[in-house]
């Protein structure tokens, strides 16, 4: 079994000890299809108890282990090794509050997924007792997609209008959104329009498509506020020169 | 110490947790509900279930039907009332999911789309492609965000109950934030803390799944239930323990050995099914327990594959084809070419039995309600029980929100029957002593022992005895090893004495939940001198339903180990019978 030593530079910072981020050397023996989370926590375990970060599924799926692996946001489950030469980097997620060490402070994030309204607002209540709504494959396939966001954050590191305009609601907010406002047993477009088609919504995006290339799921929260910028300008030209079209 | 005062509170906001909250919401918006988790709720481990949630729907199947499979399935050690009360709920929550917007698979007429599962004679598995338990997270916790009753407390580890005048008045919890301890004092708590599959090595479970709700509910005088049965998920990777879902084999994928022998056959389970044709309910359709069974005697025979991880068996799915892999198990093909390097649509998997679910934990009625009064207890960290001695895959997604939403509505009955708090001074003095172990244990110095050398020796300890058989001497081993451990581990000192994310403290806490938990596993198995479902013993091989056709209640007592007593099990219809999945029990 192929065993590699590998190099990790990991930021540290804790606030009541720490007057500023520092960087720790650590160097630990991996093995060959280890991920980074794995070498993280080798160094828990077995060389310093004191480093903190978030985990859990080892699948990419809970979306708890986003951090910057040499300067590019990254799930630690599925940055392997084999991918990295020399020394590894390893930082918290850019864009957002360092909590402690590697855990970043996502209440922005939290508050602006409230308010953009993810959830089913049915132009008619269903009864149970009606049963299911009827969608096609093809009416899954609208929205599937954008029902993949894990919630990682790292759409949010990656995006350089979030790091120069924190009240921009950001990629995966407005794909969740977009998400909902897709789907066939949906009525709710116009209250979450409200929130993503105002100045802080779609239009601080300058389509650089970075959230993009980093999700881990493939959600391509690109395309779905570019979808709701096109649907935007139809309800802007439809309410001011046609408005009859809204009859 | 800060307080909050809520209705009712809820630790854990997983798929339980998160149906509990949002059932008491919409039930009465005027309650006040505290859902507290030690993760923020789309960390939660119900997000790694894969392949479904079972609930009756299609024409050719009945509640009948849903209800024989699971009992069967569990080895007569179910609670019958309670599985005829699951299967009739089972289809009302899962269209509730999908008027919440969960994207269930579909037929193409636009129908809810079920899929085949192990031990189930009809298909009648709902799932969205192979990321069920994700969607269902996902939908509820999104859901749950339109209701302002629900107070959400992410990231606070709930450290004890709080118990006053013999009810349960709430619990104290640690804001990992800033270190400092909370007290939630509720007129009821609901605990759906998940399962605590992390006290073995190789588990599909995530690090949260601790056991630390069933430590809060145990520590506080409420029995663990059928501890020792615990589920070995057979295909899991042999790199990582990363689950291989049941629908690998439910879409058509079969299980080889070494000699590319179709080897289920050889257990019970046959005759071979065509290529390509699963037949329900036998061969790679037969239930977890069993499948897992065959592959560890197939490793005795020598028949096993062996990777640089050990032993394994392969799981072929070539013969399904690059489309359907992509539309109906894309995560599957991702994982198995992330972790193991190898392409599902074009060689077999390696995969091996992993520790994938506990069917025991916190006792409690068909109400969810436990024997502390304002206590109640769902999803996996509850034992009902619904799952007998070995759960069939798919009832438990459909469990934690059936149930979860019963323990709503049982709080919510206790609430207003007129439930107040305890008294004052009570609950100052059990804040007061909560806070000095946490303190305690934070500044002990000149200790020995460490969190990961104790945990590494639990999980060997857990492994070696515990497993998939078990005998009577190696399991007294244990026990005897467990309460030593379970002693050193007041010989722990913490590296990490600040407040702020202190992950060396919950390690620690966590570590104490699943050393409780452990031995109360490992003490359920001892005293259980029989084989059913999942607990096999080497020394007692047939089942026993003269002497154990009964549940097993450890009962805490601090530092000694549990004392074990028994109850009934509830049989309404169905009498033990023979378990048959040969290709004939049709």
């Amino acid at each position: 079994m192929s065993e590699r030593r590998v190099e990790l530079e990991v930021l540290r910072y804790n606030p009541e000890t720490d007057r500023e981020p520092r960087f720790q050397r650590y160097s630990v023996a991996c093995r060959e299809e280890w991920v980074v989370l794995d070498a993280l926590n080798h160094v828990k375990e077995s060389v310093d108890p004191t480093l903190s970060y978030r985990w859990s599924c080892h699948m990419a799926v809970c979306g708890s282990c986003g951090m910057m692996i040499n300067g590019e946001p990254k799930l630690a489950c599925k940055a392997f090794l084999r991918d990295y030469a020399g020394v590894i980097r390893v930082e918290p997620l850019a864009h957002f509050p360092i909590e402690r060490d590697l855990v970043t402070v996502i209440d922005d994030f939290m508050l602006k997924l409230k308010r953009v309204k993810p959830y089913l607002l049915p132009a008619q209540a269903k009864p149970i007792a009606e049963g299911a709504y009827r969608q096609t494959p093809a009416e899954l396939k609208k929205f599937k997609q954008y029902t993949l966001c894990i919630n990682c954050m790292l759409c949010y590191a990656a995006c350089p209008e979030y790091g120069l305009i924190p009240k921009y609601i950001g990629p995966a907010a407005i794909a969740l959104a977009h998400r909902y406002n897709q789907d066939s047993r949906d009525g709710g477009r116009d209250e979450r329009q409200e929130e993503i088609a105002a100045t802080e919504g779609v239009w601080e995006c300058s389509f650089v498509g970075a959230c993009s290339e980093v999700c881990p799921e493939h959600v391509d929260p690109a395309g779905a506020i570019q979808q709701v910028k096109i649907r935007s300008t139809v309800d802007w030209y439809a309410e001011h020169l046609m408005p009859w079209l809204k009859k | 110490m800060e307080i909050i005062q809520t209705d009712v509170a809820i630790v854990g906001a997983g798929g339980a947790g998160l149906r509990a909250a949002i059932a008491l919401a919409e039930a009465d918006p005027a309650l006040s509900v505290a859902l507290v988790s030690k993760v923020y709720p789309m960390r939660s481990h119900t997000c790694a279930a894969e392949g479904g949630a079972a609930g009756v729907i299609k024409a050719d199947d009945s509640l009948d039907h849903h209800f024989n499979d699971t009992v069967g399935g569990g080895d007569w050690l179910c609670d019958q009332d309670a599985v005829e009360y699951l299967v009739r709920e089972a289809p009302k929550e899962l269209i509730q999911l999908e008027h919440w917007g969960c994207p269930w698979s579909r037929e193409a007429d636009g129908s809810v789309a079920v899929r085949p599962f192990g031990g189930m004679k009809k298909q009648r598995t709902w799932f969205a492609a192979d990321k069920s338990g994700f969607h269902i997270l996902h939908t509820l916790f999104q859901t749950s965000l339109q209701f302002p009753s629900i107070r959400r407390f992410d990231e606070y580890y709930a450290t004890e109950l709080l118990v006053g005048e013999g009810r349960c008045a709430g619990f104290t919890a640690i804001e990992m934030r800033s270190g400092q301890m909370r007290r939630f004092d509720a007129r009821a708590v609901i605990i759906a803390g998940g399962g605590a599959g992390r006290m073995f090595p190789f588990t599909t479970n995530g690090a949260v799944k601790t056991g630390d709700g069933m430590a809060l509910a145990y520590r506080a005088g409420v029995p663990l239930k059928d501890m020792e049965f615990v589920q070995y998920h057979p295909t899991g990777l042999p790199s990582t323990g990363t689950l291989l879902t049941e629908a690998c084999r439910g879409e058509g994928g079969v299980l080889l050995n070494r000699n590319g022998r179709r080897f289920l056959q050889d257990y019970g389970m046959g005759p071979e099914t065509p290529l390509g044709h699963p037949v329900l309910k036998t061969m790679e359709l037969g239930p977890r327990d069993r499948v897992s069974q065959a592959f560890w005697h197939e490793q005795k025979k020598g028949n096993a594959v062996s990777t640089q991880w050990g032993d394994a068996m392969l799981l072929d799915m070539r013969h399904l084809g690059e489309k359907t892999i992509n539309e109906r198990l894309p995560l599957v093909r991702d994982m198995s070419i992330s972790y193991m390097s190898v392409d599902p649509v074009t060689d077999p998997v390696p995969v091996r039995p992993v520790v994938h679910y506990m069917m025991g934990g916190i006792h409690t009625d068909i109400q969810a309600a436990t024997s502390l009064p304002g206590l109640y207890a769902a999803g996996e960290c509850a034992c009902v029980s619904i799952n007998g001695a070995n759960r069939l895959g798919s009832n438990s997604l459909t469990e934690l929100l059936v149930f979860g939403r019963r323990a709503a509505m049982s709080a919510m009955e206790y609430v207003r029957s007129g439930a107040r708090a305890a008294g004052d001074a009570v609950l100052a003095a059990a804040e007061a002593a909560a806070q000095a172990r946490i303190r305690g244990l934070l500044q002990r110095s000149g200790g020995t022992e460490t969190v990961a050398g104790l945990r590494k020796e639990m999980m060997r300890i857990m492994e070696q005895h515990a497993g998939i058989y078990r005998s009577g001497e190696g399991l007294a081993d244990a026990c005897s090893k467990l309460a030593e451990l379970r002693r050193r581990y007041g010989g722990i000192e913490l590296h990490d004495k600040t407040n702020v994310y202190n992950t060396d403290l919950l390690q620690a806490l966590e570590l104490g939940s699943m050393l409780d938990c452990a031995e109360a596993l490992a003490q359920s198995a001892l005293a259980r001198k029989e084989s059913r479902g999942a607990h096999q013993r080497l020394d007692f091989t047939e089942r026993d339903d003269k002497n154990f056709l009964r549940h097993s209640l450890a009962h805490y007592r601090g530092a000694e180990p549990p004392r074990m007593a028994y109850s009934d099990v509830v049989i309404t219809r169905s009498q033990p019978g023979v378990r048959d999945y040969s290709g004939g029990h049709e």
